[in-house]
């Protein structure tokens, strides 16, 4: 196993830190072995990739980061506390799916927000509808939305509550191609201007080259860190430079996969 | 959803076990402490069931009640498909006939007893036809809703491989349709195991519905009572039992992948 | 839409559609959109000149025309009873039916909630499901004589278990995805099943509750026929007994039948409420 660059970048704080965790199912009466020996560290405010096929346990991860999952062995760490269960300081993203669809655009953004005051909470949504573009929705419900629209709902419900964390699963799975460009950059533009620390799960690796400062390669079965690449390309990125090609070209290797189609 | 962790295997025999002891020990001491010399124990009702089954009338009652069930809903089926697969296809004809269906459909099947009569005489067929009504709506409903939701894609793929209409209904539309179909049956056939039981406790004498009536008014057996109600529950979770094993049929199954 | 008709030599079917679907459009003004609005009208006229044929061909002549029908009604308001028997039924369906609901539903949900509950339940509900309410009748008069409080007790019965089941099923199909949404923003339990739990139910149970009072208004006629002495069930077995008026019996269907359908129709008006709707628009 090569574990590279496991260690947060020299001189940020260490916001998360995931010791030797590991995560078994057993089902119908076999053990499962999900993830192996996991360890990372994740500085205050980076943005990391979690990049990997299917079935190799990074959504497990992602699910025990948040609290949703208690893993087997091992500690996760926030803030130098272990976790113990979800918390409003770390919002899920899921897919779309995880749109109120009983709330409309505005009930959805305004969920966590119920200890503000009216005013405020009313500022704070309008803030959010503005920043993931939905003016003129406030009142839609969700089966009204596209699945682009909802998305960026999700998003902007995840922000609202000003988390210092973001977990993020697959979350533009289910978009257009084109609609999954613009919304990586509006995801960017959101984490440059609130400095979020981000963990992204994805399986698509021009995504997290073009997102991450480190990709997490992940293998299956069990689930183990292949190696961390960090991509060293300031925003915005240039997609068809030589260095980018590089790094996508490395990946596309470590995975296993020649790079021609 | 739920809020613990998966129940294990052992799980699935004993917590049933658990609440039906729970019931029985329930039933049993509220028996004793209201001192009731009407109201049958468990034990009562145990050995009440004993006596209809060394009785020769139970399995005739049972065939019966069976009998009146198979041929109403037979019926009902054999007519209310192809109706409710035409009115899902024409909506102009749905529109038409919905209005008189939607006033026909809550006149309670038991409420037409005194016209089943005039038309059948007391008999066999006032109850067929009664359970005939009570299951023949359901299924027109369900069809025409299962023909409804048939996707417009699949349509518009039968008509691109260039079927007739007729090729369409029966290729694409119906195969569609079924697994909503079925479960339609599988509901209807349930309503009509409810109303032969309610029917022959008012037009026919025999059957299990006679049997609960005929247990209460000839001594107040109500050890007997009891045990036959139980039964008309056990048939009927068979009934619906081998239905549901029809659902389970390959061919038929796409559709219920999602729901198991 | 309409679509069957305009098969045969389309070699685009999309376009074809839209050319239906356009036609159709344009047939919906003025006087033909009249017409279409009329034909149910004219189909239930075709129906009552085909029931009173085939009443008069009949030697006997026992069963009523639809004008004796009308007549019959007339008859129930004169003698004031047709309000006496439409009120005393739907009494006795909202005691039964809301003491059923306020009962099954919360048990329901947290039977739903707890799988091992649900397990423990199930076979048991499952041999009771089966059983007609109206089996019950011999307990019910045990229990309670000859009078409302048997017929209510049936109602309840009746209500009870289709309740029951939709409110565990409903309880058991909310997405993990909204609890784990909701647990994320920090949601104690109280709250869970405030904001989410109940909201992710609400058009289930209202489906449920819809079709139960269906039964509920099956059940009720039923009982009256045997366990009371008023009511519309009451009306049809009294009015044959005493005399055979089928007159007074056809024109009981027949209000069973339109009260049972506005009983449909105004459930139906909850479900358009638009927050418990969403359920219903995603498609």
């Amino acid at each position: 196993m090569v574990t590279k660059e496991v260690e947060a970048a020299p001189g940020l704080k260490t916001k998360l830190s995931v010791d030797n965790v590991s995560m078994t199912y057993k089902r119908d009466g076999k053990l499962t072995h999900v993830l192996e020996n996991v360890n990372l560290e994740v500085s205050d405010g980076e943005f990391v990739c979690l990049l990997g096929p299917s079935g190799c346990g990074k959504t497990t991860l992602l699910n025990t980061m948040a609290g949703f999952l208690t893993p087997t062995s091992g500690t996760i760490q926030v803030n130098g506390e272990a976790v113990r269960g979800p918390d409003p300081r770390r919002i899920f993203v899921f897919q779309e799916r995880g749109v109120f669809p009983w709330l409309t655009v505005e009930g959805n953004i305004g969920f966590g927000l119920s200890k503000l005051t009216k005013p405020e909470r009313e500022q704070r949504i309008a803030h959010y509808v503005k920043m993931v573009g939905l003016q003129g929705f406030e009142k839609s419900y969700p089966a009204e939305l596209s699945g682009g629209m909802k998305q960026r709902l999700e998003v902007a419900r995840a922000l609202a509550v000003n988390p210092d964390m973001l977990f993020l699963d697959e979350p533009f799975g289910a978009l257009d191609s084109i609609t999954r460009l613009v919304m990586r950059s509006e995801l960017l533009r959101i984490w440059q201007a609130e400095r979020k620390t981000i963990i992204f799960v994805t399986h698509d690796i021009d995504e997290a080259v073009q997102l991450a400062d480190r990709v997490v390669v992940m293998s299956a079965r069990p689930g183990t860190i292949q190696q961390i690449v960090p991509i060293d390309i300031a925003h915005p990125r240039d997609i068809s430079s030589q260095h980018y090609l590089e790094l996508r070209d490395g990946i596309f290797k470590q995975i296993g996969l020649a790079h021609q189609v | 959803m739920n809020s613990l962790a998966a129940p294990q295997r052992w799980e699935k025999i004993f917590w049933p076990l658990v609440a039906t002891a729970l019931l029985l020990l329930l039933w049993h001491f509220s028996v004793i402490w209201s001192g009731t010399k009407i109201f049958p124990s468990p034990r009562d009702v145990g050995r009440g069931m004993l006596e209809l089954f060394r009785h020769h009338v139970l399995w005739a009652d049972i065939r019966d009640s069976v009998r009146r069930v198979l041929i109403g809903f037979g019926i009902a089926a054999v007519l209310g498909i192809p109706m409710g697969l035409l009115l899902g296809w024409y909506p102009a004809a749905n529109q038409v006939v919905n209005p008189v269906m939607q006033i026909l459909r809550p006149i309670s099947p038991i409420a037409w007893i005194p016209v089943a009569i005039i038309f059948f005489g007391i008999g066999d067929r006032a109850a067929v036809f009664l359970i005939f009504l009570g299951s023949f709506f359901p299924i027109v409903v369900a069809c025409i809703n299962g023909v409804s939701n048939v996707p417009s894609v699949f349509r518009r793929a039968g008509r691109n491989f260039g079927l007739t209409p007729m090729q369409l209904l029966t290729r694409v539309v119906f195969p569609a349709a079924l697994p909503q179909i079925l479960v339609g049956l599988r509901i209807a056939l349930g309503i009509a195991w409810l109303v032969v039981v309610a029917a022959e406790m008012i037009a026919v004498d025999s059957g299990l519905g006679y049997l609960v009536i005929d247990s209460r008014n000839s001594g107040k057996r109500y050890d007997l009572v009891i045990a036959a109600i139980l039964l008309i529950g056990v048939i009927g979770l068979i009934l619906d039992l081998i239905f549901r094993s029809l659902e389970r049929l390959k061919p038929l199954r796409w559709g219920f992948r999602n729901v198991a | 839409m309409c679509m069957s008709k305009m098969s045969g030599s389309d070699s685009i079917p999309q376009r074809a559609d839209m050319q239906a679907s356009g036609g159709r459009q344009k047939m919906r003004h003025g006087w033909s959109r009249f017409v279409v609005a009329l034909r149910p009208f004219l189909f239930i006229a075709l129906l009552i000149v085909a029931w009173d044929i085939a009443v008069r061909r009949q030697p006997a002549h026992l069963l009523p025309t639809p004008w004796e029908t009308v007549g019959g009604i007339l008859d129930l308001v004169r003698h004031n009873l047709l309000l006496k028997y439409v009120v005393a039924s739907l009494f006795r369906v909202t005691w039964g039916f809301s003491l059923a609901a306020i009962l099954a539903i919360p048990l329901g949900l947290a039977i739903g909630w707890y799988r091992r509950a649900e397990m423990a339940l199930n076979p048991i509900l499952q041999i009771l499901r089966p059983i007609s309410p109206l089996a019950w009748i011999p307990i019910a008069i045990l229990w309670f004589g000859v009078g409302d409080l048997s017929a209510v007790f049936l109602i309840f019965v009746g209500s009870f278990l289709p309740l029951l089941l939709t409110s565990i099923n409903a309880a058991r199909s909310v997405p993990d995805v909204y609890v784990n949404a909701g647990r994320n923003f920090g949601l104690g339990p109280m709250q869970l099943i405030a904001r989410i739990f109940y909201p992710a139910v609400m058009p289930q149970l209202i489906v449920g509750l819809r079709i139960t009072l269906g039964v509920a208004w099956l059940v009720v006629v039923a009982a009256e026929m045997i366990a009371v002495d008023s009511g519309l069930g009451f009306l049809i077995v009294d009015a044959r007994n005493a005399g055979n008026r089928y007159d007074l019996v056809v024109a009981g269907m027949v209000i069973i039948g339109l009260i049972g359908f506005l009983l449909d129709v105004g459930m139906r008006s909850l479900e358009k409420v638009k927050s418990f709707r969403w359920s219903y628009s995603e498609d």
